[in-house]
């Protein structure tokens, strides 16, 4: 084993722990769990429509079903898997130790798997929400969905919006302030540049729906009226607070995705990034434009031509930035020498399915074709080959690409190219044919259709599709379980990558660096092979180049301590999120934890002793 | 081995295609027949055959990419490229350019589609969505109807759509796109019908349980055959003839059905259930669900929450001769 520094291991050491890497693999294994439930809801999904007029799933627990595979996999799965890579990769790219504020870190964790468990919660108690991810007013109102099923949706995403917005701030404050000296912002990697992007995007896209959020707990709770159209509301505002959040949010779900691929596709051409600063400033113009174009989710509701037409082109626009990336990519790889190890398939993969996504995006980026799009499965099919086909692709490229880092192992490549082939196979099964059932006329969120459509064929090779999307975690787990008996050595940078993680050990010492390395160029364990564009201040040849790490600190290194606070601090808020569902006395305790949670947190010295 | 697996794909593909063309699509986006759905399936296969040419010009370029540019044995470090001013342009403008193609149609077509008709002499009809059904009112006709409402060929249609609950949205993607029901705010949609037919629709906004039962059917009749039935729909029920008929009546003011179901001429006034005074010549029983005939409304009357699940008609306590006397009754309301 890699591992040098006597890190203590065992439970109590994971609930304390604030070094980041541990809790990228605490956010991977539950997003990763939470990825294996919802597609589980997926595929009882699928088999329910393997034919016209099946009586699998009874209409509620089908809704509900869907309620909660939309659900889990946006905000358990997709963002947490976001988060992890985040976790993992961000602090090592910049040449920092840690993240900047390592507590409140451990406390995102903590209270995104509180909103998780506390979502399923709802299983047991038979009281699944059952409004849709998107929760439309005023189905979603007690007289419309009276119990407790929408107040589970309600409160899970309240709690774990929590662990996010503070999340997106932390990694705003690391990647500004804790990069190591000499990486300026046009020399860092394009993961770390997407991570930036997107943390601002969390910290501007939750809060409109936490407020969402709260009103409709109010209405649900309190009885006040946000939402109520017979008191004089509006509840068409519901829609767009939830759609200033929710197209947001599908570029915090794409954008890390696009990051990874653009620091993986350099590494396996043995070529650096085409045209760095074009792909920097069109991530940068696609998280902008996507506060702009929300509307084009109520294209239906009849806002007005003016309103359509803007928003309309608006998102036409984002069509711009995005094929500037495909085709900056297609550029580095141009003229390069491919390896086609797994992380690159599934970059490559992504290339592919993502062009997809994204055309058919374009045809419903205009308003009057997306009226006969808008609700369908035509839809269904273009998000799921954006978030499968761009997300989902993008975190498998990266989890290929830096598990030997993480681990200091290596995944065995046949077993991972089986895996990439399953699921490409499986996306096209599964999501082609839903284009052609959506334009037929097969409207979204129905527990069933009627014969005589012209549906069954297009939804048969749906569910057939399903089930190799199961098939294909066999050899994932098979791989996991492999390198797990006998994968080999990783060694510091297996790939011949070049950015700085690849400088440190595998499995990195808790400290990462012994030695912050000094930075005075992109890519900086390729500079021998790189023509600088141009000479500017700092490019001496032979300058402060990072090399291989030395494997003891020659000085002290200071790391923050562990601790149990944040824990509790989150179990504090799982408390008061309990009680709100109907105890004064339960959520008055919770707050008493949660005081008591701030107070220890803030007089508790985040220094301890030197690691060495 | 890959020819042979490309051979499947296209073969796949083929199979798609061949299945999205022929046969009979009631629901089809396209397959209009209507002025309004016509000009929505002309613009998408305007932005259909644009993006069929950047996907095939991408594709082509990325696997030419994948195969000319693979690593080889003895192959050195590639040479390095920051990047090429030129191109980026090229391949910012180019994108653009077929947004423009794209764009401009697109918002002709928006103020055609989403402004009021042009056309004073449109047949207005009020919708008003409730879970899990479609309420039709004429009200220059006098007429009520639930779940299916016939319009007269080559006359432009204006719909008022209102929602007594929660979201609805009404579709029927053969003669037009989607406009949701929204509480508290009218919404309008028109077309103009352009062939004789029954055409299938149904809710496409999530509404509750039985949503994916929500259909309805929008019959398009000639012009005379559309006089006649805007004229007998107007009138009140008629008294049935034949004895089973007048037992099932008796069955149906005596029982819960009057509570929530109006028969217009009789005592029956209720408002929540669809108006049946002249359900018998209706197409479908519970929005679409079913065929109407006599086997499948005593179906419906004996296990409506079978039928339906979810749907609001209590299931009420009928003997055998009571269903078969009720479906002489409702079948003869014509």
């Amino acid at each position: 084993m890699a591992m040098t520094d006597a890190h203590p291991t065992g439970i109590w050491s994971w609930l304390t722990t604030v070094d980041h890497k541990r809790i990228a693999i605490m956010y991977f294994v539950v997003g990763f769990a939470f990825l294996l439930v919802a597609g589980f809801e997926g595929q009882l999904i699928r088999l329910q429509l393997a034919a016209p007029g099946r009586d699998f799933l009874d209409p509620d627990l089908y809704n509900q079903l869907f309620t909660m595979h939309g659900t889990t996999m946006v905000f358990f799965a997709g963002m947490p898997l976001v988060v992890a890579f985040f976790n993992f990769v961000v602090p090592l790219q910049i040449g920092a130790r840690d993240v900047a504020f390592p507590r409140l870190n451990a406390f995102s964790f903590w209270v995104f798997l509180f909103g998780g468990l506390f979502l399923y919660a709802s299983i047991p108690l038979r009281a699944m929400p059952d409004g849709g991810w998107f929760a439309y007013m005023p189905l979603t109102n007690p007289e419309y969905s009276p119990g407790p099923g929408i107040d589970f949706y309600v409160l899970s995403l309240l709690i774990s919006g929590v662990g996010s917005i503070a999340g997106g701030l932390n990694f705003l404050v690391t990647i500004l302030n804790m990069r190591a000296p000499g990486m300026t912002f046009m020399r860092m990697p394009l993961f770390t540049w997407m991570a930036l992007i997107v943390s601002a995007l969390i910290l501007l896209a939750f809060p409109p729906f936490t407020v969402g959020l709260i009103f409709m707990l109010f209405d649900r709770s309190f009885g006040t009226h946000f939402f109520d159209a017979a008191a004089g509301a509006d509840p068409v505002l519901w829609q767009h607070l939830f759609w200033v959040f929710g197209h947001p949010e599908v570029y915090i779900l794409i954008l890390p995705a696009f990051g990874i691929v653009s620091d993986v596709i350099p590494t396996y051409s043995r070529k650096i990034l085409f045209g760095y600063p074009v792909v920097v400033f069109s991530g940068v113009l696609i998280a902008f434009l996507g506060f702009g174009v929300w509307v084009h989710h109520m294209f239906s509701v009849g806002l007005g031509p003016v309103v359509n037409a803007v928003f309309g082109g608006a998102t036409m626009l984002i069509a711009i930035p995005t094929g500037i990336k495909i085709f900056n990519w297609i550029a580095t790889m141009w003229g390069g020498r491919l390896r086609f190890r797994t992380a690159m398939l599934y970059a490559a993969g992504l290339v592919a399915t993502f062009t997809i996504g994204g055309l058919s995006g374009v045809m419903h980026s205009s308003p009057p074709a997306d009226l006969q799009q808008t609700d369908t499965y035509f839809v269904v099919a273009h998000f799921h080959y954006v978030l499968i086909g761009g997300t989902v692709f993008g975190l498998f490229c990266g989890f290929y690409y830096w598990f030997p880092k993480a681990t200091g192992r290596m995944l065995h490549e046949g077993l991972g190219k089986a895996h990439f082939w399953l699921t490409f196979l499986a996306l096209n099964v599964t999501f082609f044919p839903m284009h052609f059932s959506g334009l037929l006329g097969m409207p979204r969120r129905t527990y069933t259709y009627a014969e005589g459509l012209g549906l069954d064929v297009f939804n048969l090779i749906s569910t057939i599709g399903a089930f190799i999307f199961t098939l294909s975690f066999v050899p994932l787990v098979w791989n996991l379980w492999r390198t797990w008996r006998r994968g080999e050595a990783a060694g510091h940078n297996p790939w011949d990558a070049s950015t700085l993680e690849w400088t440190t050990a595998s499995p990195p010492p808790h400290y990462n660096f012994a030695e912050i390395p000094t930075v005075d160029r992109r890519d900086p364990l390729w500079h021998p092979y790189i023509e600088p564009e141009s000479r500017r201040a700092g490019d001496e040849p032979g300058g402060a180049v990072p090399r291989r790490q030395p494997d003891e600190p020659p000085e002290p290194v200071i790391m923050p301590n562990p601790s149990y606070w944040p824990l509790v601090l989150a179990v504090g808020m799982l408390l008061m999120t309990i009680g709100a569902l109907g105890s004064l006395g339960l959520t008055l305790f919770g707050l008493f934890v949660t005081a008591v949670g701030l107070f220890a947190w803030a007089f508790e010295p985040p220094f301890g002793e030197e690691a060495h | 081995m890959r020819r042979r697996a490309i051979a499947a794909l296209v073969l796949f593909l083929g199979v798609l295609v061949s299945q999205g063309c022929g046969g009979e699509y009631p629901q089809s986006t396209l397959h209009p027949s209507s002025d309004s759905a016509t000009l929505i399936d002309q613009l998408f296969d305007q932005i259909f055959w644009w993006a069929v040419g950047v996907f095939v010009v991408v594709t082509g370029i990325l696997i030419y990419v994948f195969v000319r540019f693979r690593e080889r044995p003895g192959d050195g470090r590639p040479k390095q490229v920051h990047g090429h001013l030129l191109l980026e342009v090229g391949w910012t403008l180019a994108p653009a350019l077929i947004l423009v193609a794209i764009a401009i149609p697109t918002i002709r077509a928006i103020f055609i589609i989403d402004r009021s008709t042009p056309d004073p002499e449109a047949l207005v009809i009020e919708v008003i969505g409730k879970q899990w059904w479609w309420e039709f009112r004429y009200p220059e006709l006098g007429i009520v109807t639930a779940n299916e409402a016939h319009v007269p060929l080559g006359r432009t249609v204006d719909l008022r759509l209102r929602s007594a609950d929660v979201m609805h949205s009404f579709w029927v993607p053969r003669l037009a796109g989607k406009r949701d029901l929204v509480p508290g705010i009218e919404n309008q949609l028109w077309f103009r019908p352009d062939s004789v037919g029954v055409y299938h629709g149904q809710c496409a906004e999530f509404c509750g349980t039985a949503h994916a039962l929500m259909g309805m059917r929008l019959i398009v009749d000639e012009p005379a055959d559309f006089e006649r039935w805007a004229r007998a729909n107007a009138e009140p029920a008629s008294t049935p003839a034949d004895a089973e008929a007048r037992a099932g009546q008796g069955v149906f003011m005596a029982n819960a059905c009057v509570s929530c179901h109006a028969v217009r001429g009789t005592p029956a006034e209720g408002q929540f259930g669809p108006d049946l005074t002249h359900f018998g010549s209706r197409l479908t029983i519970a929005s679409g669900v079913l065929d109407n005939t006599p086997g499948n409304l005593a179906r419906w009357l004996d296990s409506t929450q079978h039928v339906k699940p979810g749907n609001p008609m209590p299931e009420v306590e009928l003997s055998d001769a009571q269903i078969r006397q009720l479906v002489a009754y409702l079948g003869s309301l014509r």
